[in-house]
């Protein structure tokens, strides 16, 4: 992925690293024994797991009606979840497939971290479809197979099957994508393991030895799954608007959904990978791989899609009032200073006006500020989910029939234990496999190293686009000056296929 | 021009060994140079071409664009793969659906027509990514030999961290080929020059 640097980037690595310096950075923490922080946040994050497991069985003993789900409201908290961690699990995705096809630099640092956290969101998602299902060994029918009950098919023309086959295949697809990629790096790590997790790593590196030739098709099929992501994210949380879309219900059919969704998605996912980021970059010491640089890039990404997302809400309201339709003027009226009129205020501040604070250089590079974001992004993201569910059923046609909703202690603890299950999840990768791609960020060393660009770049460097290794860089070059470009070779700027 | 071999060699202790173990009659001798830089590893190529060596097989610790025109790699054509069978699924998806209800079991939904295009889009969508991808990954595997347990050549432990390699087959080279391609890795400014038995 090289190509021409413009002169206004910055280095994404810092530190003078070597290719040598890259590998023994990022495998480091799969082979050293993991600190005191991890082994507390990996007990607490099982702790939590356990408590899914427990409501989990709950509710499945119990019932449903363990649940304060009411015929008024028979959406709650279950698919208030589900849209979540769909919504986080875009952002993966978005990373590794939309921004190679741009040629975004700053993705390889975080591609990969980003893409697991997609797997594992995707994995907390489906299992709210799951449980709410209530009789969870039924849920083959949502698939269909030869049966005999007639034969009796599935409903395909129904929006909650095709969130069964838009979410089977973006798990699938990611997953693939994922492993495709960690591959090379896998490989890496076991050519520096010993014993048995040497035999381990060959198992799951699959033999990969680096060949040109290999090389040549593992990037001709990023390039195409890439290419088969882009539309596919793009399509799930369309699909998972369709859902509310489709239906009849006023404040839920709306054609505005699908791109306010898909927005809403990128901005949730991007607020929850600066959450994992900036707490794996630093108990990991990768420092020198996700920069300021990574994070900037990503709060202008939040920038952007939280003002789609504040756009679309406004809409909504303008085109509720100009349809002259009482109904769904009255649904947003209700939406707005109804019974939970709180939600939509939470919904309010943290998506929309919030991260208007990074139009400010100053706190979109600031790590404080970034996290304290990233935090409220998700929280007010959870409540857009809550407020378009909840809000909207509570008030239906029928004024007797109107209810009110607060979760019980099963379904919060359901919840809780989602997150339990995704940091597990988590924890577990950033010891098993190299966090960020090991392959990639070499491939850009010698476009975004820090002594190649930018004000600390060095002039041999510059001067036949080679490096020696070992650290042996003259301490006196830095005449170079700031902003400096570095093509190594004619020849790479052609696209990769 | 350069061949290429790209053979896998599956199911064998490829990593072979540097002294006399037991060999086969198919083991092969690669004698290969580890450069510390993808430029010197170009120049090297570029002039390994220019003698008329022929190079085995390259390997880098990441993809080093603007190798394969060097050694004359034809583009990949995995693509194709791809098409074909995103093509499968998109038929197999729509025809399905098609089948189902207007065939198997018909039933009118909301009032609509039993074969009402739209509402099959998504799923036969869904369905063209979902079999372009499993099948293009799985016919990436198995091309280049790759899967749980299979064994490629695997020549140097450094070669996936920062080694760029250029591989030669000398099997059936005569002391004096051998001896110009020392020369000629020195002349490239190698690091290091290694012998190694490999299966082949």
């Amino acid at each position: 992925m090289s190509g021409h640097v413009a002169p206004v980037r910055r280095p994404l690595i810092t530190g003078h690293k070597t290719y040598h310096q890259i590998t023994e950075d990022i495998c480091r923490p799969t082979e050293t024994a993991p600190s005191l922080s991890w082994v507390i946040t990996f007990i607490i994050s099982v702790m939590l797991l356990g408590l899914f497991v427990f409501s989990v069985a709950w509710t499945i003993w119990v019932g449903i009606g363990s649940w304060n789900l009411n015929r008024t409201i028979n959406w709650g908290w279950d698919i208030t979840n589900f849209v979540w961690w769909v919504g986080i699990g875009h952002a993966g995705t978005l990373i590794s497939a939309i921004l190679l096809l741009f040629r975004q630099k700053w993705r390889t640092g975080v591609n990969r971290a980003a893409e697991a956290m997609t797997i594992f969101a995707v994995m907390c998602a489906g299992q709210f479809p799951l449980i709410h299902m209530g009789r969870l060994w039924l849920a083959i029918f949502i698939f269909p197979y030869p049966n005999t009950r007639g034969p009796l098919w599935v409903n395909f023309n129904s929006p909650l099957l095709w969130d069964v086959f838009a979410i089977s295949t973006y798990f699938t697809v990611s997953l693939l994508f994922w492993y495709a990629g960690l591959v090379p790096d896998l490989a890496t790590v076991r050519d520096r393991a010993v014993g048995l997790r040497k035999k381990i790593y060959s198992i799951v590196s699959f033999g990969w030895n680096g060949s040109a030739k290999h090389w040549q098709r593992w990037e001709s099929l990023s390039l195409i799954l890439a290419g088969l992501a882009t539309p596919l994210v793009l399509s799930v949380h369309t699909i998972v608007s369709f859902d509310f879309a489709t239906s009849v219900i006023p404040g839920w059919h709306t054609t505005i959904f699908p791109p306010y969704f898909v927005a809403g998605a990128i901005f949730s996912g991007f607020a929850m990978v600066l959450t994992l980021m900036l707490i794996a970059r630093k108990v990991l010491h990768l420092e020198d791989y996700i920069t300021i640089e990574h994070i900037e890039s990503m709060n202008k990404v939040i920038l952007l899609t939280g003002s789609i997302v504040g756009v679309a809400y406004l809409t909504e309201l303008f085109i509720a009032w100009y349809s002259g339709y009482i109904y769904e003027q009255f649904a947003f009226l209700n939406r707005v200073l109804g019974p939970y009129y709180w939600s939509y205020i939470g919904m309010m501040l943290c998506n929309v006006l919030s991260p208007q604070i990074f139009w400010s250089k100053r706190l979109r590079t600031s790590l404080f500020w970034t996290f304290f974001m990233s935090i409220f992004i998700n929280i007010g993201m959870w409540f857009e989910r809550f407020v378009i569910i909840a809000t909207t059923l509570a008030r239906d046609y029928l004024p007797s029939s109107w209810s009110y909703y607060v979760p019980t202690w099963v379904e919060i603890c359901i919840f809780i234990g989602t997150l339990g299950l995704f940091f597990t999840l988590f924890l577990l990768f950033t010891r098993v496999a190299p966090v960020v791609a090991i392959a990639e960020v070499k491939s850009i060393l010698k476009t975004a190293g820090d002594q190649y660009i930018g004000p600390k770049a060095l002039a041999h460097a510059h001067a036949n686009g080679h490096h020696k290794h070992g650290g042996n860089i003259p301490a006196e070059v830095n005449d170079m000056q700031a902003g400096g470009t570095v093509d190594i070779d004619g020849e790479n700027d052609k696209p990769l296929d | 021009m350069a061949t290429i071999r790209t053979e896998p060699t599956v199911g064998d202790a490829a990593t072979g060994t540097d002294s006399g173990a037991y060999r086969h009659a198919t083991d092969r001798t690669i004698l290969f140079g580890l450069y510390d830089d993808e430029q010197k590893l170009l120049e090297a190529v570029r002039a390994a071409n220019a003698d008329h060596l022929e190079i085995d097989d390259v390997y880098t610790p990441f993809p080093v664009h603007g190798l394969d025109p060097l050694l004359g790699l034809e583009e990949s054509r995995l693509h194709v793969a791809g098409f074909v069978f995103g093509s499968i699924g998109c038929l197999f998806g729509f025809g399905f659906m098609t089948w189902v209800f207007t065939r198997d079991w018909p039933i009118i939904f909301g009032g609509k027509p039993y074969w009402s295009v739209p509402a099959f889009i998504p799923i036969t969508f869904e369905l063209t990514v979902l079999f372009a991808a499993v099948g293009m990954v799985v016919v990436f595997y198995i091309i280049n030999g790759l899967g749980p347990g299979a064994e490629p050549r695997r020549l140097h432990d450094r070669i996936t961290d920062d080694k760029f390699c250029i591989a030669f087959d000398v099997t059936e080279s005569s002391d004096g080929e051998v001896s110009n391609l020392r020369d000629y890795f020195n002349r490239t400014g190698v690091e290091t020059i290694h012998e190694k038995i490999v299966a082949a």
